[in-house]
């Protein structure tokens, strides 16, 4: 019955996810299909959320524009004006730079302004932020409301509690240590229940998901400052100690301080192979559901036969790769804590037991 | 570079923001909340876990107790039934020989009536055979004595050995 039903979603997942597509199939009815572009095209930010391209007419929820130019102040205004390469009050996206917006100065220079646009990636972010505090504030107001001592909560209270307390107990606990686990807990919890949700809103290929949030450096990038600054300000006096005087032999400390140098070095290697991991395993997932995707477009421009037959194939790899994503979508989220929970936890070392 | 490659300043400005909201109204209103009622209702669990076991440890002692109770009980009881047992035997000894004793006393009664009877019945039978005796001699000497007194002698001396005899 459950492999069942998960065959059904998967199918439905895969279903969904010819949808935006098929519209690229009819965007390429000129000779080729530059891979590479859709596939990139489709995992970038852009100004407005393109939903589907039918005989040649986008349809896309156009978003907010603000930027603020070079000599004009803020501006801002619905990403539709800037269409088929229009230009308003002298911004314009440019699309051999990765489709930003740049400004024309008078004097015909062209300059990057400070670009604040509510991007597609931008309100899947909020949309994710709003499903969290829908979620997580509801589940805290049916503790509130109830008395835990007499009943324990069922339906999407309970989903919710078995998964914070998954993470909690399985995971920060050990990893951050009894003591401190309470106060760390709130971050831990917010990044891998962040991450988890945008994966999975990731993987819909429609409206309102399907925008590649946690592939994208910036979003990673952040988090991994974030858990980098929760490891570095908490840290106690035997962290710092063990970074600029580690338990070496002198030699390798003094003259040349050989041991600090690779210790510190440490404290940035560690935020940076948070943030790469996470984002290269993202955006893998989605290249390669794409580029499967993409197959299908390719072998039917060389002929039905060839083209049919593929597509099954490449449509039953696409069911694998979502059911894969999905799985990875939770792994994702799951090492991103985890190893944040670690350093953090490493960063709060206690007087060793061997030392005394 | 792809643009999923380059940080985006406006990206970044925005997640910073939506991050920091979510975490800090989560951080007041959420993840505590749940952590510290789940902790609550863990603790609550563990207590009662805890208190169940020592009310069956109760149980045990009380059943236990109910136990030596039943058995001492059964004990007395047995002890009764013997003692019960005894006083019976004691007290249908006692009235088998009281009634052999009476039986004993109404016979020699019996006896004594029957031969103060016999003695009654042998005088009364002894002064009739005496005056049948006279009245027959009488009849007898009337016509051969002439003499009363002497015949009344005589038969008086016949009648002491027939007595004797």
């Amino acid at each position: 019955m459950n492999r069942l039903s998960l065959f059904i979603v998967s199918t439905v997942v895969a279903l969904f996810s010819f949808l935006p597509q098929t519209a690229v199939a009819s965007e390429s009815d000129e000779p080729g299909i530059d891979v590479k572009e859709i596939v990139l095209g489709h995992m970038s930010d852009a100004y407005s959320w393109h939903i589907v391209t039918w005989n040649g007419h986008h349809v896309s929820i156009p978003l907010p524009v603000i930027v603020k130019g070079e000599h004009s102040g803020w501006h801002v205004f619905m990403s539709s004006r800037l269409d088929h390469g229009h230009s308003h009050e002298g911004f314009f996206i440019d699309e051999t730079q990765n489709g930003k917006i740049y400004e024309r100065l008078d004097d015909g220079t062209i300059v990057r302004p400070l670009d604040l646009s509510i991007t597609k990636d931008v309100l899947q972010i909020w949309i994710v932020v709003g499903l969290m505090l829908w979620l997580f504030i509801g589940a805290a107001r049916w503790y509130r409301r109830h008395d835990v001592t007499r009943q324990a909560p069922g339906g999407m209270v309970g989903l919710i509690e078995m998964f914070v307390m998954m993470i909690y107990d399985d995971l920060i606990r050990p990893s951050v240590g009894e003591r401190k686990a309470r106060f760390f807990a709130p971050y831990l919890l917010c990044a891998f229940f962040f991450i988890f949700i945008t994966n999975l809103l990731g993987l819909i290929p429609i409206f309102p998901g399907g925008a590649n949030v946690t592939g994208n450096i910036t979003i990673t990038f952040f988090l991994a400052m974030f858990t980098m600054l929760a490891v570095n300000i908490f840290g106690n006096k035997e962290y710092w100690k063990e970074i600029f005087w580690p338990e070496v032999p002198t030699w390798l400390k003094a003259p040349i301080p050989i041991m600090p140098v690779i210790e510190f070095f440490g404290v940035f290697t560690k935020p940076f192979a948070l943030m790469v991991r996470l984002f290269a395993n993202i955006m893998a997932g989605h290249a390669i559901i794409l580029s499967i995707t993409c197959v299908i477009f390719i072998t039917c421009q060389i002929g039905v036969a060839v083209g049919a037959s593929i597509s099954i194939v490449s449509f039953v790899m696409m069911i694998f790769m979502n059911a894969l994503e999905f799985l990875v979508a939770f792994i994702q989220a799951y090492v991103f804590t985890m190893l944040s929970a670690v350093f953090i936890g490493l960063a709060q070392p206690e007087h060793h037991a061997h030392k005394a | 570079m792809p643009s999923i490659l380059t940080p985006d300043l406006g990206l970044l400005f925005w997640m910073f923001l939506a991050f920091m909201t979510v975490f800090l109204l989560l951080w007041k209103y959420g993840f505590p909340v749940i952590l510290q009622m789940v902790e609550k209702r863990q603790n609550y669990i563990d207590e009662s876990l805890q208190k169940a076991h020592e009310a069956n440890e109760k149980l045990m002692a009380v059943q236990q107790e109910c136990d030596k109770m039943m058995q001492s009980t059964r004990e007395k009881q047995a002890a009764l039934l013997k003692e019960a047992k005894a006083t019976h035997d004691a007290i249908v000894n006692q009235a088998r020989q009281k009634a052999a004793d009476e039986a004993a006393i109404i016979i020699a009664d019996a006896k004594a009536q029957i031969e103060a009877e016999r003695q009654n019945a042998l005088r009364s039978i002894r002064g009739t055979v005496a005056e049948l005796s006279v009245q027959i001699s009488e009849k007898i000497l009337r016509q051969k004595l002439e003499s009363d007194a002497a015949q009344q002698q005589y038969i008086q001396r016949l009648l002491d050995d027939v007595a004797v005899k």
